[in-house]
C-alpha cells in the first residue's frame, strides 16, 4: 500500500469532476483499495483453504475419493455424526423453543440468570465441557460407579458424545428465537385464545408459524455446529475406531496418519455441509427481509 | 364499512345471543400498582358502552378482565346469570378486537376469519362442516366489505382493511360480548371516522353487547350508548353522552370530556365570590370555602362590565365557525370564551357563564 498515497492525494480533484457525488462518496482509490484488502483477506483465509480441501480430496482421482468415503471406518464416522446430530438437534430445538417462550412471554424471577446460562456454552471452551462430563460420568467420576453398576457406558461411548454435543449447541435455537418472540409480543396468542383455540392449538397454529423462519435458521446453525464439533467430542469420545469417532475426529486421525486423501475427502463433506448451510441461511434471511418489507409496506 | 343491506337485519346471519355484562367490585393489582380498584359496572344486553379514560386509568385492564385474559384479585364478572369468573378465556366466547389488529400474518383474510370456527368445537364435540364454515366466512367478508380480498395476507392490506378483518374474525364465533381495545387507535383520522360510523351501523344491525376502550372523548361520545369515564382504576361516572357532557360528576370528568375553563372561587353564604367580589350567579347550596368554578367556552355570554362579572383583557382572537374564540387574561389565569363575531377583539371584556359547575379545588 506504499504507493497508494499518490492516487489518494489526487482523488479529491477527480471526484469534483464526477457527476452525482454524494457527501459520503469515497475517493475511488480508497474504495478500490478497501475492497481489494477485504477480498484478499477473505481469499487467503477462507476461500483458499476451502479450495485446498476439495483439491486435496480429489487429488487421487474421483475413484480414490469415493473409496475413502466408503471405507468402513469412514462410514461409521459418518453414521455416528448423523446419529449425534439427529439426537442433539431436535432436543435443542425443543429446548430452544421452550426457553425462548419462557423468556419472551413470561416475567419470572431468575429470568436473567436463565438467559445468561443459555449463553454459557458460548463462553466456555468445549474442551472444558468435555472434561466436566468425563469428571461426572467417567469410570473415576462422581457418577461412574453408579453407572457401571447398572452397565451404562456414557463416557467413551455414544451417549457421552451426544451429551457433549448438546452442551455446546444449547444456545443456538434459543438465541435465535428469543428476540423474534419478544418482538412479536402476545397479541396473536391472546387473539387465538379468545377465538377458542386450546393451548396446543395456539402454539401449533399461531406461535410456531410466526417464528418458523427464525426456528429453521437456529436449527440450521445448531446442526452445523453439532456435526462439526471437535473439542468436547474429542475429550469424551475415546477415539475408538469404527465406534466412537465422529467425522471431525476421524479427519484428525487420518491426517495424523498422513492419509491425506482420506482425511481431505471426509473434510470435504464438512466443508460441503457448511456451504449448504450458508446458502440456505442466505435464502432464509432474504425471505425474512422480504416478508418484513411486505409487512411494513402494508 | 357499511354493512351490505340485504334487508334481513338481525335475521340475515345468526349473530349469537348477546348477554348483559356485570362487574362486581373487581380489583386487580400488578405488583404494588393497583390497576383496578373495586370497579362495578353493568352493561345491558345489546348496549354499546365506551370505557373512556386517559392512559393508565385501567380501561384496557378492565376489558382484559372481561375477556378472561386477566384474572382479578377479587370481585366477579357475570355474563347474564352465568358467573364468567369460573370460565376460561375460550369458554367465555367473547369477540376481541385489538389495537394493533393481532391478525395471524401467515394466514389469508379468509383463514383469519375462519380460525375461530375451525378451532372451536360445538357443544356436541364436533366442528363445523367445511360448508358451514365457508358460508359464514363469506357472509362476514361481505358484511365488512372485503369481497375479493379473501386470498390476501394481512401484510397486503391497509390499516382500515386489517381492522375490518379483525372485526369479522371476532364476529365469526357468535360472541356473547364484543370487546374492542382502542380499535381505531392506529389509524389515520379519515379512516377512523369511516370505521367509527361503520361500527355504529354494524352494532345497530348485529346488536352485540359491546365494550369499547378509547382515550378519545369525541369517539366515545359519538359512538356509545353510554360512557364510563375511568380514572386511576375507578369508574368516575357512567352515563349517556349527554349526561356525561352536561352533568359531569367530578372535575376530572368535566375536564376530560370537553374544553374547560376553571376559575378559583370561594363560596360564602351561598354566594360565589371571585377575587373577593360576588359574581352574579344563582345562590348555591354548598359549604363555605374555596371551590373551582368550571364552565365550557361555548357556555359563556358577554355582559356589561360591573361588579358581578368575570372581567379580563382579550389577548388573542380567532374566527371559529360563525363566532369567534377569544383568549381572555384574567387575574390568576386565562379563559377561552366563544363569543359572537361582533364582540370586541381587543381591550377589556366582561363575561358570565350560562352553564357552570362548582367542584372542590
Amino acid at each position: 500500500m506504499a504507493d497508494g498515497g499518490a492516487p489518494l492525494a489526487a482523488a479529491p480533484r477527480r471526484t469534483s469532476q464526477r457527476r452525482r457525488v454524494g457527501p459520503i462518496a469515497e475517493p475511488r482509490a480508497l474504495k478500490w483499495g478497501l475492497t481489494a484488502v477485504a477480498v484478499l483477506v477473505l481469499g487467503v483465509l477462507l476461500l483458499l483453504p476451502l479450495a485446498v480441501v476439495f483439491f486435496e480430496a480429489l487429488r487421487g482421482g474421483v475413484g480414490a475419493y469415493v473409496a475413502s468415503l466408503l471405507d468402513p471406518e469412514a462410514r461409521s464416522a459418518i453414521r455416528l455424526t448423523l446419529l449425534v446430530a439427529a439426537i442433539a438437534v431436535p432436543l435443542n430445538a425443543v429446548f430452544g423453543v421452550a426457553a425462548a417462550w419462557a423468556v419472551a412471554k413470561f416475567e419470572f424471577r431468575g429470568k436473567s440468570v436463565l438467559v445468561t446460562l443459555i449463553d454459557l456454552p458460548f463462553s466456555v471452551s468445549p474442551v472444558i465441557a468435555g472434561l466436566v462430563y468425563l469428571l461426572l460420568f467417567g469410570a473415576q467420576g462422581y457418577l461412574g460407579p453408579f453407572l457401571q453398576a447398572r452397565g451404562l457406558q456414557v463416557v467413551f461411548a455414544v451417549p457421552g458424545i451426544v451429551l457433549a454435543t448438546l452442551f455446546v449447541t444449547v444456545p443456538f435455537v434459543a438465541r435465535e428465537l428469543i428476540p423474534v418472540m419478544q418482538e412479536l409480543g402476545n397479541d396473536d396468542e391472546e387473539a387465538a385464545l379468545t377465538l377458542g383455540a386450546s393451548g396446543w392449538q395456539v402454539f401449533s397454529l399461531v406461535t410456531l408459524p410466526n417464528v418458523r423462519w427464525g426456528l429453521l435458521y437456529g436449527v440450521l446453525l445448531c446442526n452445523a455446529r453439532a456435526m462439526g464439533e471437535f473439542g468436547a467430542a474429542s475429550v469424551v469420545s475415546g477415539h475408538i475406531r469404527g465406534q466412537t469417532n465422529t467425522v471431525p475426529l476421524q479427519v484428525e486421525i487420518l491426517y495424523n496418519e498422513y492419509n491425506w486423501v482420506a482425511a481431505f475427502a471426509l473434510a470435504s463433506l464438512l466443508a460441503l455441509l457448511s456451504l449448504v448451510t450458508l446458502v440456505i441461511k442466505a435464502v432464509l434471511e432474504r425471505r425474512d427481509a422480504l416478508a418484513k418489507a411486505g409487512h411494513a409496506a402494508g | 364499512m357499511r354493512p351490505a343491506d340485504d334487508g334481513a337485519g338481525r335475521g340475515g346471519l345468526d349473530w349469537g345471543e348477546s348477554v348483559a355484562v356485570r362487574l362486581e367490585d373487581v380489583s386487580l393489582a400488578f405488583g404494588v400498582a393497583a390497576a383496578l380498584r373495586g370497579v362495578s359496572l353493568q352493561v345491558e344486553p345489546g348496549e354499546l358502552l365506551a370505557l373512556l379514560g386517559p392512559s393508565g386509568s385501567g380501561k384496557t385492564t378492565l376489558l382484559r378482565v372481561v375477556a378472561g385474559l386477566l384474572t382479578p384479585d377479587s370481585g366477579s364478572v357475570w355474563f347474564g346469570d352465568e358467573d364468567a369468573s369460573q370460565l376460561s378465556v375460550q369458554q367465555r366466547n367473547v369477540g376481541m378486537v385489538f389495537q394493533h389488529y393481532a391478525l395471524f400474518r401467515h394466514m389469508s383474510v379468509y383463514d383469519n376469519i375462519a380460525f375461530g370456527l375451525r378451532v372451536r368445537r360445538r357443544r356436541g364435540g364436533a366442528r363445523l362442516s367445511r360448508e358451514e364454515v365457508d358460508a359464514r366466512v363469506r357472509a362476514l367478508i361481505e358484511l365488512v366489505q372485503l369481497q375479493g380480498m379473501e386470498r390476501r395476507y394481512p401484510a397486503q392490506l391497509s390499516g382500515g382493511q386489517r381492522q375490518r378483518v379483525g372485526l369479522a374474525r371476532a364476529l365469526a364465533i357468535k360472541p356473547r360480548v364484543l370487546l374492542l381495545d382502542e380499535p381505531f387507535g392506529a389509524l389515520d383520522a379519515k379512516v377512523r371516522r369511516d370505521l367509527r360510523r361503520g361500527l355504529r351501523e354494524l352494532h345497530d344491525r348485529t346488536g352485540h353487547t359491546t365494550l369499547f376502550v378509547t382515550h378519545d372523548q369525541e369517539e366515545a361520545l359519538e359512538l356509545a350508548d353510554r360512557v364510563a369515564v375511568m380514572r386511576d382504576g375507578r369508574v368516575e361516572q357512567v352515563g349517556t353522552p349527554a349526561e356525561v357532557l352536561d352533568r359531569p360528576a367530578s372535575r376530572f370528568v368535566f375536564e376530560f370530556v370537553g374544553e374547560s375553563n376553571l376559575l378559583p372561587v370561594a363560596v360564602r353564604g351561598g354566594v360565589v365570590e371571585w377575587q373577593g367580589r360576588a359574581l352574579s350567579l344563582p345562590r348555591v347550596d354548598r359549604p363555605e370555602g374555596p371551590a373551582v368554578l368550571a364552565f365550557r367556552p361555548h357556555d359563556v355570554e358577554v355582559v356589561p362590565a360591573g361588579d358581578g362579572a368575570v372581567e379580563g383583557t382579550v389577548v388573542a382572537a380567532r374566527r371559529a365557525g360563525a363566532g369567534q374564540r377569544l383568549e381572555l387574561a384574567v387575574p390568576g389565569g386565562r379563559l377561552d370564551v366563544d363569543v359572537p363575531a361582533a364582540a370586541p377583539t381587543a381591550g377589556g371584556l366582561a363575561v358570565l357563564p350560562r352553564v357552570w359547575h362548582l367542584y372542590d379545588p
